[in-house]
């Protein structure tokens, strides 16, 4: 790309005429393989890296603050215990100057510690989306690779599967599920995982459909290739592009739905807690105790967004024909 | 096309009935329904047990109770439902058909302007790529498709509604509050406009101006409470309106085409004085009537003036005398929103789907539903509102890049033209595959949404009936979701078949 400017001198001086057509191929850059390619333009993503640098700060927060399991974390305080009221229970993190103070979210109205609360269910939120983009994404492509190289009746049923979901609501199919499944965090993940792989399987098809009529594979059965060699060896290296980035969007669907589920009362139970669960508990104390009604939702909102960006950031990487083309 | 059709029909029944079977299963097995009773301490438990038991036929299996519901379920197609009962023994029948109104409406009118709204912004941030406004539209589109539904309406039930009701009561705009208005607005339309910076200011300041303006004089006549478009304010609207017209066709290049605009707003203006008796106390059918004659109007002057481009003369017409209708209905309908205060009060209303006893006139009623509707249907659009905007972008950029589109600018086809005619068309093909799957997600979006704002609509009857582990409401409510949702497929199909004949074979 860059027509370098070398300047006439160099040619006098190089007597060797190899060594010169070395320089030039060196000087005319570096050459990249494909991945160092994605690479590259994944972290030029402005927007991409700032998310990640977010979502990777709340992670962290979110589980070293008050610890997972057994392991404490270096916030004091419980997310079950409750104290004293202090304040109204007005939250004292403030920005200029800046203070964490006793409650840096504030307190319920029984005086538990919110900062801890959302917290545990930003924990809980991410531990069901994380799982839910796993889990789906192993089904979607095992699937979506089956239905589209075999074709036959796995394609049958997905496509069918697919039309189900145009018929009954994904949220109400899910939450007919949830409750059946009874509310623990696992109970949900696998829940939701095993409900939200069919656009996945869909992409993964409609991929695969196109590559298995190219050279390359008929040249791979021409030297008597197994079928399960060439879907995992020539194929499904050509869909990363889609799985990556269909997975990391599933990953914010995957929090929405599961917070919109503990709102209507279907998705995690008390005592345990998760985002969607607290803004449900609290939504009628907004105009007295606004905070408590804030902080859950402004945190499903930053991880879907830095999810949501993040994916967007993979989309060009992978895909770069859509964004502004720079190598 | 016939057959395509046919065909359609047949695979969505046998979809929704599979969907049925799937459905009727979960709700069975979601949970014990006799579970409250066992705890509880009555004396004649065991005889309330029995009296469920037998109502709810819980001693058959599943899928004789299933096959029970089904045959009441089908005499839907001979127009004579039977639903069955619910728990407590009262008529699913007179529930849904209580709930179903207030949902499909809402449903289906963010639907709509969802579809209008994003394929708008996704076709302009394609075209205007890599500009401030490409850049806002993104990143509000990506907010919006973060924004967890319930959370969204909670705040807007805060900030839209009592705020505008505290507003309305005493209502009067802040020199501050104009002049920011007016230069939002401007920016906003500068962006849109696009061009070099002689014209972006341009735009800019206009828009500015005229709104201020607007504002100011509004605030002086108190407009506010009293509103009213009058025929000037109807003419000036619906000549904007012609000229969106004219630039989706031939814009100012065929002079018939503009004659018949300008003829069309005419005739319009004559009807309007004409016509103001008769919506004095009109219905829905009168109104049904008007429009239709206005389509008739508007397509007859464009045949005859219209000459070699009759079509686009006709597409004009018809927009222009449409929008000339709609604008004169809207007047009138202005003018009875003093009316729909004085009763009202608090117009924008945070809980409930409509006034009961509501007694006003044609128009306050329309003023009740609507406030009813407002926030709900706001916070519904604002989900699917991102991904019809995301993908109509993507899709619009990937025809931008089409090889016809190079060989048709070569040609000489102009820029408008481009857009319009040969990528827009394009473009739409594949949203239309989008609008089936996000129909049943805007149908999951109304649960949560009816939840927030206290609706005893679709959702709520689902909600019940899931808690009480009740299938029939359920089903109720999968019958006409589902069904809903079939429809709507079916016309995207057909919408599909249209802008893509090679998919009718």
């Amino acid at each position: 790309m860059s027509e370098n400017n070398q300047e006439p001198s160099s040619h006098s001086v190089v007597d060797d005429s190899d060594f010169s057509i070395e320089k030039k191929l060196d000087f005319s850059g570096k050459s990249y393989s494909q991945g160092e390619l994605v690479r590259r333009r994944f972290f030029r993503h402005r927007a991409a890296m700032i998310s990640l640098a977010v979502l990777v700060f709340v992670t962290l927060l979110a589980f070293t603050s008050i610890g997972v399991g057994p392991i404490p974390g270096w916030w004091g305080k419980s997310y079950l215990n409750s104290s004293s009221v202090i304040n109204a229970g007005r939250p004292t993190l403030s920005l200029w100057p800046f203070a964490i103070g006793e409650n840096p979210f504030g307190q319920d109205n029984v005086g538990k510690d919110y900062f801890a609360l959302v917290m545990r269910g930003t924990q809980r939120s991410l531990t069901v989306a994380f799982t839910v983009g796993i889990l789906s994404t192993l089904i979607g492509t095992a699937v979506g690779a089956a239905a589209g190289y075999f074709r036959g009746w796995t394609e049958a049923i997905l496509m069918r599967m697919t039309d189900l979901f145009i018929v009954i609501p994904l949220l109400v199919l899910a939450a007919v599920v949830a409750k059946a499944a009874g509310g623990t965090v696992w109970g949900m993940a696998l829940v939701l995982g095993f409900l939200v792989w069919t656009g996945l399987a869909r992409l993964v098809r409609g991929e695969v459909l196109s590559l298995r009529e190219r050279e390359f594979v008929t040249a791979a059965e021409a030297i008597g290739a197994s079928s399960g060699r060439i879907l995992m060896k020539h194929i499904l290296p050509n869909t990363i592009g889609t799985i990556i980035v269909s997975a990391t969007l599933t990953i914010a669907t995957a929090i929405l739905l599961e917070s919109a589920l503990s709102f209507l009362g279907y998705g995690i139970q008390a005592p345990d807690t998760s985002l969607g669960q607290l803004i449900s508990t609290y939504q009628t104390s907004f105009l007295s105790r606004p905070w408590l009604f804030w902080w859950p939702g402004m945190f499903i909102l930053v991880i879907a967004l830095t999810v949501n960006f993040l994916g967007d950031g993979l989309r060009d990487a992978f895909d770069p024909r859509q964004s502004r083309g720079e190598d | 096309m016939l057959q395509f059709v046919l065909r359609r029909i047949a695979i969505s029944a046998l979809v929704l009935w599979a969907g049925s079977v799937l459905l009727y299963f979960l709700v069975v097995n979601s949970g014990d329904p006799l579970d409250e009773l066992r705890q509880s301490q009555a004396t004649n438990r065991e005889q309330q047990m029995a009296a469920l038991t037998e109502r709810m036929n819980l001693d058959e299996p599943w899928y004789v109770r299933y096959g029970m519901w089904l045959g009441g379920a089908s005499k839907c197609l001979i127009l004579a439902c039977d639903l069955g009962v619910d728990r407590g023994g009262s008529d699913v029948n007179t529930a849904i058909v209580a709930a179903m109104g207030s949902s499909l409406r809402l449903v289906t009118l963010a639907t709509v302007i969802a579809i209008v709204l994003g394929v708008a912004m996704g076709v302009l941030s394609a075209i205007r790529q890599y500009t401030a406004f490409d850049y806002t539209v993104t990143f509000v589109a990506f907010v919006f498709f973060s924004l967890p539904v319930f959370w969204a309406a909670v705040l807007l039930k805060q900030y839209g509604a009592i705020e505008f009701n505290n507003w309305i009561a005493d209502p009067s705009v802040s020199l501050v509050t104009t002049l920011l208005i007016a230069i939002f607005f401007g920016l906003f339309a500068s962006a849109i406009a696009g061009g070099d910076t002689r014209r972006r200011g341009l735009t800019f300041g206009i828009t500015a101006v005229i709104l201020f303006a607007f504002i100011t004089i509004f605030d002086a006549i108190d407009w506010w409470v009293q509103p009213a478009l009058g025929p000037g304010l109807v003419l000036l609207l619906s000549a904007i309106a012609m000229s969106f017209f004219l630039m989706l066709t031939t814009g100012l290049r065929d002079k018939k085409v503009l004659i018949t605009g300008g003829v069309t707003l005419a005739v319009g203006l004559v009807v309007y004085f004409v016509i103001q008796p008769v919506l004095e106390e009109p219905n829905w059918w009168l109104i049904l009537a008007l429009a239709a004659s206005t389509i008739v109007v508007g397509g007859v002057l464009g045949y005859f003036i219209g000459g070699f481009e009759k079509r686009a003369a006709m597409t004009v017409g018809i927009g222009t005398a449409l929008s000339f209708g709609f604008y004169t209905f809207f007047d009138k309908l202005l003018t009875n929103w003093g009316g729909y205060l004085d009763i009202a009060g608090r117009p924008i209303s945070t809980i409930g789907s409509g006034t009961p006893n509501f007694g006003g006139n044609f128009y306050e009623t329309i003023w009740d539903w609507s406030t009813q509707l407002l926030l709900p249907t706001i916070v519904l659009t604002i989900i699917s509102l991102a991904s019809y905007s995301r993908y109509t972008r993507g899709s619009m950029l990937e025809t931008l890049q089409q090889d016809y589109m190079r060989t048709a600018r070569s040609k000489g086809v102009s820029e408008r033209v481009l857009n319009t005619r040969h990528a827009l068309r394009n473009a739409l093909i594949p949203i239309t595959t989008i609008v089936a799957f996000d129909f049943a997600n805007l149908i999951g979006g109304a649960v949560v949404t009816e939840r927030v704002f206290g609706w005893t609509g679709m959702g709520a009857l689902f909600q019940a009936g899931l808690d009480a582990v009740d299938p029939n409401p359920v089903m109720a409510f999968y019958l006409v979701t589902g069904t809903a949702a079939v429809v709507m497929n079916m016309l995207a199909d057909i919408a599909y078949a249209s802008l893509d004949p090679r998919i009718r074979r």
